[in-house]
């Protein structure tokens, strides 16, 4: 009732307290594609649904490298994200520069979050309409942190954001309590059963999904198309269940994949694009 | 690249123009090609036109094609394309025998080119090697050791030798 009244500028308080802009901006994240991180004492693991405008044109790019160390995927306003991905690189590399050692994660998703804050509480800005998953390796461990349009910031063991995010989450909430001692390729098959959780009867593929790794003793880096579709086939052979950790280079044929009725995509909002 | 000079200046150079190169990739998706490479640091130079950075470069590395090239520049940034360079102390010892062993025979051969017979690379680590020797004898600031890069298509490598340590 009283929201509309409120909500016009993001310096107005609502008698209960709370900023509407803000929490619109919120929204904007989950209109974005599902975008999903876990991780474990060695590894963190980033995966993204690509969703395309149309057949014609290419897919929007959802995961960055930040650093060799840090990487991060974004669900909601794309553009919104690439301007935070680019602050990000060039925090790491001033903090390189000046202390020659990798920014702590802690430290960068700190500085995010206050750079979010200062356009919760400017009457002539307006809140970044991204959600950012933040994965990265220092010297604490592996972490992975959500960051919120905000200011907010949380740490993860695994976490999925975006449209259908839902469905992730809840096939994370079963297993999350296995991820620490995970291997990184379990970690991977797992990201993609989140990931395809979110497709609700799409075949999964390697073209409409993003996956990127970063380790111990492995840089972040976003993994190939072959690289993903294998994995995607070998654990499909396998079957639903969530047995002990398949061949990643199963040289198998891609029949396995099982045809699920035509897919119906439920449009995304215009500003994902 | 090579520096030679002041030695924080040599390091500020470096680490800004590494802190630029990894820009370049995060924007291209690419590594930096040589003569990119060369344009920014001229550019980064010439920057400090008034307040230089203290330090004398050759720059060595691959171009787009996978080539070897060669610049060498001045402290403010002019800088040329050549088949072979030598700066810093002992530079004027090494400079006229590089000129002897790679020059073009006769400089009324227009134009005049640079190593005109391609070296092998065991041929031009060896020259490298005893034009090093050869200066540390006489140039009172040559001497102790001598690193060697060796960039080809396989990648990078690093080769040391002891010089003369008086």
């Amino acid at each position: 009732m009283f929201r509309n009244q409120y909500d016009t500028d993001v310096t107005t308080w609502s008698p209960a307290g709370r900023l509407f802009q803000v929490e619109y901006a919120m929204e904007a994240v989950k209109q974005g594609s599902a975008t999903i991180g876990l991780r474990s004492k060695t590894h963190v693991v980033l995966g993204c649904v690509n969703k395309a405008n149309s057949e014609l044109s290419s897919h929007q790019k959802k995961i960055f490298k930040v650093d060799d160390h840090i990487g991060v995927a974004i669900a909601g306003l794309t553009a919104d994200g690439r301007v935070l991905s680019r602050y990000m690189r060039n925090e790491c590399i001033n903090y390189n520069f000046t202390y020659e050692s990798p920014l702590p994660v802690g430290r960068l998703v700190v500085q995010l979050a206050d750079k979010a804050q200062v356009c919760t509480q400017r009457s002539w800005k307006r809140p970044y309409g991204v959600g950012l998953l933040v994965a990265g390796l220092d010297e604490s461990g592996a972490h992975l942190y959500y960051n919120c349009p905000s200011g907010n910031y949380f740490e993860y063991q695994a976490f999925a954001i975006g449209s259908r995010s839902q469905a992730a989450k809840t096939y994370l909430e079963r297993r999350f309590e296995n991820f620490a001692d995970s291997s990184r390729d379990d970690l991977v098959k797992d990201a993609l059963m989140a990931i395809r959780e979110t497709l609700q009867g799409e075949t999964l593929k390697s073209s409409i999904c993003t996956v990127a790794v970063v380790g111990v003793g492995e840089p972040f880096h976003i993994l190939d198309q072959e690289t993903v579709q294998q994995m995607i086939n070998a654990f499909e052979i396998v079957g639903e269940q969530e047995g002990p950790a398949a061949e990643p280079d199963a040289a198998a044929g891609q029949e396995a994949a099982a045809e699920q009725g035509g897919s119906t995509d439920e449009g995304v909002a215009p500003m994902d694009i | 690249m090579a520096s030679s000079g002041f030695q924080a200046d040599v390091k500020a150079l470096q680490k800004h123009l590494a802190a630029r190169h990894l820009i370049y990739q995060h924007q291209h998706n690419k590594q930096m090609s040589c003569p990119a490479m060369a344009q920014l640091l001229s550019n980064t130079l010439y920057y400090k036109r008034f307040f230089p950075y203290y330090s004398f470069n050759v720059l060595g590395g691959l171009d787009n094609e996978g080539k070897g090239c060669v610049f060498t520049y001045d402290a403010v940034g002019s800088y040329e394309k050549v088949g072979y360079s030598s700066q810093g102390s002992g530079s004027t010892l090494i400079m006229p025998f590089l000129d002897n062993q790679l020059k073009s025979p006769s400089p009324l051969l227009l134009p005049a080119r640079d190593a005109v017979t391609p070296l092998a690379e065991a041929e031009a680590i060896d020259l490298v090697k005893t034009v090093f020797a050869s200066a540390s004898e006489r140039d009172i600031y040559t001497g102790d050791k001598l690193e060697i890069v060796v960039i080809n298509a396989d990648g990078i490598r690093r080769e040391y030798m002891d010089l003369r340590k008086d």
